[in-house]
């Protein structure tokens, strides 16, 4: 049985670490609605790009001389997978869910013969992933002095993969992050950034042959390809950082509850164990008065 | 004048969004103007001004770092790499656009990349002389 005063610090030690999830959750709250702008914002450009490339790649055979980003270059021995996570904890399962996706993925491909290449964006997939693939991961790429992920960032990124991808380092490209779909819901994705993935519904815009192109058709797609990379991975980073926004609130939301209950337990315990006292000594003071 | 859809986004933001009558781009083959009907055309852009004429009277001039333009029966939509209001530039960006650009020429691996480098650092000498910043 703890007595009286444990139990007051128990409750206080409680009550300041509710203080803290609260805070927490509310600083998640204003940071979630930042990122959930950004989020937004990039649509538009990622939306256009989409089609753009569909008209294109519609355009162009899809026979051999396809450029390499489009279509990949015909091998599918290493591949390379961009784990993009958070830089700080305490938000739920968020960097466990798409580190377990991305476990799985680069096991299954380990399993089939295929080596297995990583790049981790974000500290805390590094630190989980270190141990069990620590000969795979060859870089860290460290956003943590980032307040907000900028397009430079993006295309940083991804111009060291496509620096890699041309040196023949890798032949497939996988990029793991959490999409974002509500506060209460992300899902951890897996997107295929080498090959790239074509948006097909965009094909229904009309004939691509009536264009004119300036300079030339595969100029352009050269050009656009690298850039649609950068985009991708962009859109991956604004994603991953509501998503992340998103779990930290509801993970503080669920701790500060849990606190709460704590609380009440506590006290109602202490106060149980005062009453007993106070009715202890007053049997003690009432029989000792009764002996005389 | 026929006025036509145009829209001009960054990888951050949409930046404009309207009915215009006419757009001149900066084209990498050269400065073209976009009016209403323009045949479906796709272009890659260099580093310059876009100069929007919204039909009002109202020009407004865009900076943008490369890009694309698509044409199509919906309208012009300027994918731009960077694009800022011409008056919020000032010639200290510039300055460090030009050494960012100065730098990855040094330090480019293939002729290609160092060409391309040294183009837009041309390109961003160009736009800067002719702002008059």
């Amino acid at each position: 049985m703890p007595s009286l005063k444990d139990l007051r610090n128990r409750i206080a030690s409680v009550k300041a670490t509710q203080k803290i999830t609260k805070a927490m959750q509310m600083v998640a709250a204003a940071k979630l609605r930042r990122a959930q702008m950004a989020a937004e914002a990039a649509r538009p450009y990622a939306e256009r790009m989409g089609a753009v490339l569909a008209n294109l790649a519609g355009g162009s055979a899809p026979g051999s001389n396809a450029p390499a980003l489009l279509a990949g270059n015909g091998k599918n021995d290493v591949h390379l997978l961009l784990i993009c996570t958070a830089e700080r904890g305490l938000c739920g399962a968020f960097n466990s869910s798409i580190v377990r996706l991305a476990r799985e993925h680069a096991t299954s491909l380990m399993a089939q013969g295929k080596t297995v290449k990583i790049i981790c964006v974000g500290k805390k997939g590094y630190d989980q992933l270190r141990r069990q693939f620590e000969k795979q991961i060859i870089e860290l790429v460290d956003l943590r002095s980032l307040k907000q992920v900028g397009f430079e960032n993006a295309d940083e990124i991804a111009k060291k993969v496509i620096t890699m991808f041309e040196a023949g380092a890798f032949d497939v490209c996988t990029i793991f992050f959490s999409r974002f779909q509500s506060v209460i819901a992300q899902f951890p994705t897996a997107q295929s950034l080498i090959p790239a993935e074509i948006p097909t519904a965009a094909a229904s815009t009309g004939p691509a042959a009536s264009y004119e192109y300036e300079p030339g058709q595969d100029e352009i797609l050269e050009t656009l390809l690298p850039r649609n990379i950068s985009i991708q991975v962009f859109r991956a980073l604004l994603e991953n950082a509501a998503s992340e926004q998103g779990a930290r609130m509801s993970a503080m939301d669920n701790a500060t509850r849990n606190a709460g209950d704590m609380i009440k337990k506590q006290t109602q315990l202490y106060n149980r164990s005062r009453q007993a006292m106070i009715t202890k000594e007053l049997i003690e003071i009432i029989s000792g008065a009764e002996a005389l | 004048m026929a006025a036509f859809h145009f829209e001009l986004v960054s990888p951050e933001k949409l930046l404009f969004s309207g009915s215009v009558d006419s757009v001149v781009v900066p084209g990498s083959e050269g400065e073209f103007t976009v009016l209403a009907q323009h045949a479906p055309t796709m272009a890659v852009l260099r580093v310059g001004v876009v100069k929007v004429d919204a039909g009002d009277g109202k020009l407004s001039q865009l900076f943008v770092g490369g890009g694309f333009a698509d044409i199509s029966a919906k309208g012009l939509t300027i994918l731009a790499e960077k694009a800022i209001p011409v008056e919020e530039l000032t010639a200290a960006r510039f300055d460090a656009d030009i050494l960012t650009s100065e730098k990855e020429a040094a330090s480019a691996i293939t002729d290609e990349a160092r060409r391309l480098a040294n183009e837009k650092v041309g390109q961003l000498r160009d736009v800067r002389a002719t702002l008059g910043l």
